[in-house]
C-alpha cells in the first residue's frame, strides 16, 4: 500500500517513522539497487544479484505470497533466457521486442505447466513443478537444433543497444547494470501493483486458508492458475536479462538444481517480504563468491547454512529483522 | 519390428522399473506414515550406490556390499530422522521438505570431496556377468536377479505388512497416530524405524542399480525425478501404485527407447501430465491429501 487510505490510519496505531518509510517499497528498493554496483565488490556480483533478485520476486509471488512450494521455477527463468537468445540470435529481433516476446512464451508455458499443476495441491504440487520442468530440460536437451543443446545457446550478443533513438555501449559494466536495473524496476513496480491489487488480497487468503478462501466465493482454481503464470512471466524477465548479459544460455539454468537454489535464494532472503529476494539473492551469491575462494566445494556449505535456515530461522534475513524492527505486515 | 525383440526391451523394461519400485516404494511409504517427502532420497540413493561399492571391495563380496550398504544407510537415514526432520513436525508441511534439499546439497558434495566428481564403474559379481539364453534371445543375467530380487523384496514386505503385529501397528499408524498414542504405542519410534526402512530401500534401489548405470554424485537427481514421477503417477503413499506405477514407467522407457531414443526420458514426464489431467490424484491415490 503506497498510500494506507485514512480509515486504515486511525484503526491502527501510527507506524513509527521506518514503517512510514517502507510505504514507498519500490522506490526504496530501486534506490538500494541503484547503490549496489558501488557497495559489492565487483561489478558482475551486482548485475547477477540484479537478474536472480528478479527471478526470485517473481518465485515469491508464488511461494511466499502465495505459498505455493513450486520446485520448478527454473522453467521460467531458462525458458526467458532461451526465448531471448532464439528471438535475437535466428531472427535477429531487437533486443526490446525480443525480451517481450520471450516474457509472453514464457508465460503461456507457464500456463500449461499452471494448468496441470495447480490440479494437485501441497506436496504434489512440489513433485509435480519438478517434474513438469525436468521435462522442459531434456525437452531443451533434445531440441539441439534451435536450443544448441547440451552446449547451451550461443551465437547471440548484444554489444551495443538503441535507447529511444540513443547507442548505449552494452558491453560496459556500468551501462549494462542500469539498464537491467530498468527492467528490474519494471518487474518491481508490477509485483507491488499486483499485491496491492484486490487479486493480491485474494492470493494471500489462499495461503491463510484454502478452504475459507473458497467460502468466501473466490476461485481458487483460476487464482492459483493465475499467480502461477504471473509469477512465471517475471521470473522468465529475469532470464531476458541473463541472456543479454551473458550473451550465452547454459542448459543447466533449466535444471531443477536451480530451481532449488531459487528456493534457497528466497528463503535466505525472506519470502512475503518485498526486498528479501534481493537479500537473499545477494547472500546467497556472496556466500559462493566467498567461500569458492578457499574451497571448490561451497555447495557443503551452502546446504549447511540453508538447512540451519530451514530449523532456526525460517523467516530469512530481511524477514527476521523486520520483525525484530516491528515493522507490520501490511508494508512488506 | 521382431516380436522378439520387442519382448526383450520389454523384460528390459521391467528390471529398469524394478528398481524404480524399489526407490519410489521407500518415497511412498515414508510419505504414507509420515506425511513428509525426502527430497534427499536420490542423493540417499547415490550413496547407497557408493556405499555397495565401498562395501563390496572391502570384502571382496558384492554381495556383503548388497546386504549392509542398505542397512548401514537405514541406520544413516534414522539418525537423521532423529536429529533433523523430528524438530519440523507440527510445523508447515513444507519444511521438511526444504530442509532434506538442503541436506541433499550436503550428501552430493559430501560424496564428492570423499569420492571425486568422476564416474566409478560398478562391476557386475562375477556370478551374473554374461547372458541367459531365453529361447526367443539372450538377457543379461543381472537383470534377471534385479527382477527376481524385487520380487522377493515386495513379497517380503507385503507380508510383514499384513500379516504380522508390527505391520499391524504400521497401517494403524498411517491411518490415525493419535488413536495409536492413546493405545500405547511409541508412534515416534514407528516413525523412526519407518524413515529408517524408507532410506534403506532407496539404498538398495542404489546398490542394484549399480551394475546397470555409472555410479557418480549426479546420479541421485534424475533418480529423484524418476521416483516422484513414479509416485505421482501411482499416487503418493500407495504401495501398488508404486508397483504398477514403477513397471509402467520402466517398460515405457524401454519400449520408447527402441522406436524413438531421443524421446525416451521424455516420456515419462508425458505420462505423468496425462495421468494428471484424468486423476489428479494418481492412479491409487485419495482425494483430499493432495488434489
Amino acid at each position: 500500500m503506497t498510500h494506507p487510505s485514512s480509515g486504515e490510519a486511525l484503526a491502527k496505531p501510527a507506524p513509527g517513522g521506518l514503517g512510514r518509510v517502507l510505504d514507498h517499497r519500490v522506490l526504496l528498493s530501486i534506490a538500494v539497487l541503484a547503490l549496489l554496483p558501488w557497495l559489492l565488490p565487483s561489478k558482475a556480483l551486482a548485475v547477477n544479484v540484479l537478474i536472480y533478485g528478479v527471478v526470485v520476486i517473481g518465485y515469491n509471488l508464488l511461494f511466499g505470497y502465495t505459498g505455493l512450494l513450486s520446485f520448478g521455477q527454473a522453467a521460467f527463468f531458462g525458458a526467458g533466457a532461451y526465448f531471448t537468445g532464439i528471438a535475437i540470435g535466428r531472427y535477429g529481433v531487437p533486443w526490446f521486442a525480443a525480451v517481450a516476446i520471450a516474457v509472453l512464451l514464457s508465460t503461456c508455458l507457464a500456463a500449461v505447466i499452471g494448468i496441470i499443476s495447480t490440479r494437485t495441491r501441497g506436496i504434489y504440487f512440489s513433485m509435480v513443478t519438478l517434474a513438469l520442468a525436468q521435462l522442459v530440460y531434456y525437452v531443451a536437451l533434445q531440441a539441439s537444433s534451435f536450443t544448441g543443446g547440451e552446449n547451451g545457446l550461443r551465437g547471440f550478443t548484444v554489444d551495443r543497444i538503441s535507447l529511444f533513438g540513443l547507442q548505449v555501449n552494452f558491453l560496459d559494466p556500468v551501462n549494462k547494470y542500469y539498464v537491467l536495473m530498468a527492467l528490474a524496476a519494471l518487474a518491481m513496480w508490477f509485483q507491488s501493483r499486483i499485491l496491492n491489487s484486490p487479486f493480491g488480497a485474494v492470493i494471500e487468503a489462499i495461503r491463510e486458508n484454502e478452504q475459507r478462501a473458497r467460502a468466501c466465493g473466490y476461485d481458487v482454481e483460476r487464482s492459483k492458475l493465475v499467480v502461477f503464470m504471473l509469477s512465471g512471466a517475471i521470473s522468465s524477465l529475469g532470464g531476458c536479462m541473463l541472456a543479454l548479459h551473458l550473451s550465452i544460455v547454459p542448459l543447466d539454468l533449466l535444471h531443477y538444481q536451480t530451481s532449488g537454489m531459487i528456493v534457497m535464494m528466497v528463503l535466505l532472503g525472506g519470502a512475503r517480504s518485498f526486498f528479501g529476494p534481493f537479500v537473499g539473492a545477494a547472500s546467497f551469491l556472496i556466500l559462493e563468491d566467498v567461500i569458492s575462494l578457499w574451497t571448490p566445494h561451497w555447495q557443503i556449505f551452502v546446504g549447511a547454512i540453508f538447512v540451519l535456515f530451514v530449523l532456526f530461522l525460517p523467516k530469512g534475513i530481511w524477514g527476521t529483522l523486520l520483525d525484530t524492527l516491528g515493522i507490520g505486515k501490511a508494508r512488506r | 519390428m521382431d516380436l522378439s525383440l520387442i519382448i526383450m526391451q520389454l523384460l528390459s523394461g521391467i528390471a529398469l522399473g524394478a528398481v524404480l519400485v524399489i526407490t519410489a516404494l521407500g518415497l511412498t511409504i515414508v510419505f504414507g506414515m509420515l506425511g513428509v517427502v525426502n527430497f534427499a532420497h536420490g542423493a540417499l540413493f547415490m550413496i547407497g550406490a557408493y556405499a555397495g561399492l565401498y562395501l563390496a571391495s572391502l570384502t571382496g563380496s558384492f554381495w556383503w556390499g548388497l546386504l549392509l550398504a542398505p542397512i548401514l544407510i537405514g541406520a544413516f537415514g534414522m539418525l537423521i530422522e532423529l536429529v533433523l526432520i523430528r524438530r519440523l513436525y507440527g510445523r508447515s508441511i513444507d519444511d521438511p521438505l526444504l530442509l532434506t534439499f538442503g541436506l541433499s546439497y550436503i550428501l552430493v558434495e559430501g560424496v564428492r570431496i570423499v569420492f571425486g566428481s568422476d564416474g566409478i564403474p560398478f562391476p557386475t559379481p562375477p556370478q551374473l556377468i554374461g547372458v541367459l539364453d531365453l529361447g526367443i534371445g539372450f538377457f543379461p543375467r543381472y537383470r534377471l536377479f534385479v527382477i527376481a530380487l524385487v520380487a522377493v523384496v515386495l513379497l517380503a514386505l507385503w507380508l510383514t505388512l499384513e500379516k504380522t503385529r508390527v505391520g499391524l501397528i504400521v497401517r494403524a499408524g498411517a491411518r490415525d497416530p493419535t488413536i495409536m498414542q492413546v493405545l500405547g504405542v511409541d508412534i515416534g519410534r514407528v516413525w523412526l524405524a519407518i524413515f529408517g526402512l524408507g532410506v534403506g530401500l532407496a539404498a538398495l534401489g542404489g546398490v542394484l542399480a549399480g551394475p546397470m548405470r555409472s555410479v557418480n554424485p549426479e546420479m541421485g537427481s534424475l533418480v529423484l525425478a524418476e521416483a516422484f514421477v513414479v509416485t505421482v503417477i501411482g499416487g503418493l503413499g500407495s504401495i501398488v501404485g508404486a508397483v504398477l506405477a514403477g513397471l509402467m514407467v520402466g517398460i515405457s522407457i524401454s519400449l520408447v527407447a527402441l522406436f524413438a531414443p531421443e524421446m525416451a526420458t521424455i516420456v515419462m514426464f508425458a505420462l505423468m501430465a496425462v495421468v494428471l489431467l484424468i486423476r489428479p490424484q494418481g492412479l491409487f491415490g485419495v482425494r483430499g491429501r493432495t488434489a
